[in-house]
């Protein structure tokens, strides 16, 4: 049985489908990526799921549940019990997300205080070793340290530790490398892995960059403008693409273009809140549109594990 | 084959700030460029790499004039003349030389200004610089827009009605509208998407073949690097690490920290990923860099040389420069 289980998940913001019907499954102790553009919904998918939407955002789902608990019936104490616990998140910017006026020992003992409590000595003593879980060097001093005394990448370190604090069993990361350099992020993604396999934590990673997603992720999730176009495992994505707009994405990539002048660039933008096509969200961009495409919405099509919403999907012949 | 014209000169280019350490404390020294030596060809790219932090945008700043280096020469092709040294140049050679050195940044959201229509955006460094009449720069700005792939009859928007890529098509417009010699680009695409990042890349490359503009391309994706560059010039803390044309760097990266770069990008294809080799550590704190060699704490190769004594910028050949002790011993 899978651990997150997410069926028809739309966030509405007035007029503006943010995410729509998006199904998801993540196993214990998997690694799934979500990719896409600005704009796609794979950040507001990621707040819907940890309840984090705010007024006058709408969320809806058929069905949200996390280890066969039903999260849209359960009191919302509940649930909140359950969020920061076994359900953590960390976000892109590690700067922003903590609190400034405040120590990393004081914002990592809140955390295990609120979920777990425990003598102050005792919640030091978690914190500290945290801090070494997440090979921050000399972590004795950096619990006193604020916020603004660290470099972005120790940030996202205290960020991690917090995050696995109460060992949660499901972490979603938000674009969790995207503002750090690229030595920093090799060695983030590098501590992500390590405490996913150590703690056969399942994770759901977010990100724009598919270098990522094709090295650390078992299996990917391509959004677009709301909607998921495409599931599927990790080198079937990169080997064979299905549908046109991962095709397209992949073949913008600088890395696929090396020896060439011209990258093969897609033409036009994700379409905005109000000048959504009628039929395919794609349609207007894509280089194998038909007059189906144009009228009709496809729907998510296909075998479990490797779905496409398309009409014609790519055949591993033409890709 | 003739020489191609060099259009841009930097002769051991240093920038060093006095920063403050506190009340009645004596100020610090940052060198956040120090000793940098280059030249750039019309029509050639130049990608400038390196963590943050390490004179990339130091170096930017130099070289469109916006500071004043505090050491060193920087000499710029004008007007058909000899080339001039910035750092001795009088107000009016300097305001003609500022013609030929243009910028696009990173952010183009921030670099425009949301008051003023594009047509304005575009129109004023001929207003400032050129004493063409009003009919004749608007012309020219709808040209340009034209050129850059933006319908030229939207010239009297505000930059809120486009999207990023377009806004960074007008960015560019703006930086190419006195046709420069050198264009610096920061980060230009790492704020796109990537449908959108290849559509103003692949307009970067069209623009250069047409008018032979040179390019100084500031990056921290090596993979829009292995794209675009024909010359790649990795720094760290404020000095230059490797020199090296595109292909020889990508094929055989000599220096231990661009090979840790290499190695740190993630790749799509399984048999292009190196050896994960992690670099540890962060970027030391250019307030007080590690002696000798800056980038020994995080070397693998580092040995007790390497502690004490600075490496110099050694030719190896075949336009490749390294700074490191080690570079024959390593292979």
């Amino acid at each position: 049985m899978a651990l997150l289980e997410v069926q028809d998940l739309g966030v509405e913001f007035g007029a503006l489908r943010a995410v729509d019907n998006v199904s998801l499954h993540v196993d214990a102790g998997e690694v799934l990526g979500i990719v896409g553009e600005s704009g796609s919904g794979k950040s507001v998918t990621a707040l819907a799921l940890m309840g984090l939407i705010d007024e006058p955002g709408r969320v809806h789902a058929q069905r949200l549940s996390f280890d066969g608990r039903d999260l849209l019936a359960m009191p919302l104490k509940e649930r909140r019990g359950l969020l920061g616990k076994d359900i953590a998140m960390i976000f892109q910017d590690p700067m922003a997300s903590l609190n400034p006026c405040f120590t990393v020992e004081f914002q990592l003992v809140e955390t295990l205080r609120i979920h777990e409590g425990g003598s102050r000595k005792a919640l030091r003593a978690r914190a500290l070793e945290l801090l070494k879980q997440v090979e921050i060097p000399d972590a004795e001093r950096r619990l006193s340290a604020y916020p603004h005394q660290l470099s972005g990448g120790m940030s996202q370190r205290v960020m991690v530790a917090m995050a696995i604090a109460c060992n949660p069993r499901l972490l979603i990361a938000d674009e969790p490398t995207t503002a750090l350099d690229v030595t920093i992020q090799a060695q983030m993604l590098a501590l992500l892995i390590k405490l996913q396999r150590e703690r056969g934590m399942a994770l759901v990673l977010i990100t724009h960059d598919l270098g990522v997603v094709a090295e650390v992720a078992q299996r990917v999730l391509v959004m677009y403008a709301g909607q998921v176009v495409e599931t599927a495992r990790v080198p079937d994505l990169f080997d064979a693409p299905r549908h046109p707009y991962t095709e397209a994405l992949l073949a913008a990539l600088p890395e696929h273009n090396t020896g060439t002048r011209r990258l093969r660039s897609m033409a036009g933008m994700v379409p905005g809140a109000f000048d959504r096509p009628s039929g395919c969200l794609l349609a207007p961009r894509c280089a194998y549109v038909e007059p189906r495409c144009r009228s009709e919405r496809p729907a998510l099509d296909g075998d479990i594990g490797a779905q496409a919403r398309c009409f014609f999907p790519l055949t591993q012949v033409s890709a | 084959m003739s020489e191609p014209t060099v259009v841009l000169e930097s002769q051991a280019l240093a920038k060093h700030y006095a920063v403050s350490t506190g009340f009645l404390k004596p100020k610090a020294r940052v060198r956040a460029l120090d000793g940098v030596s280059f030249t750039l060809a019309a029509g050639r790219t130049l990608a400038v790499v390196g963590e943050s932090g390490c004179g990339k945008s130091t170096l930017a700043r130099q070289l469109t004039m916006i500071e004043a280096p505090t050491g060193g020469a920087l000499l710029l092709a004008h007007a058909g003349a000899a080339r001039a040294d910035v750092t001795h140049a009088d107000a009016a050679l300097k305001q003609q030389l500022r013609r030929q050195v243009q910028m696009v940044f990173q952010n183009p959201f921030a670099s425009l200004n949301p008051r003023k229509k594009i047509a304005h955006a575009l129109e004023e460094p001929l207003a400032i610089n050129t004493d063409l009449s009003k009919a004749a720069r608007g012309e020219k700005a709808r040209a340009m827009m034209a050129r850059v792939g933006l319908r030229p009859e939207h010239d009297a928007r505000y930059p809120h009605m486009f999207s990023g890529g377009q806004r960074q098509r007008i960015a560019i417009a703006r930086a190419l509208m006195l046709a420069p010699a050198i264009v610096v680009l920061d980060e230009p695409v790492s704020a796109l998407d990537v449908s959108i990042q290849a559509q103003v890349l692949n307009l970067l490359m069209d623009l250069q073949d047409e008018t032979r503009v040179a390019y100084v391309f500031i990056s921290h994706n090596l993979a829009v690097v292995e794209l675009i560059a024909d010359d790649v010039l990795v720094m760290y803390l404020g000095k230059i690490v490797e020199h090296s044309p595109k292909a020889a760097l990508f094929a055989s990266p000599r220096h231990p920290y661009t090979r840790a770069l290499l190695a740190s990008t993630p790749r799509i294809a399984v048999d292009a990923r190196r050896q994960r080799q992690v670099p540890i550590g962060e970027l030391p704190s250019p307030l007080n860099p590690p002696s000798g060699c800056a980038f020994h704490p995080r070397c693998p190769f580092a040995v007790e040389r390497c502690r004490i004594e600075v490496p110099a910028l050694e030719d190896l050949g075949g336009g490749q420069r390294i700074a490191c002790h080690r570079v024959h011993e390593i292979g």
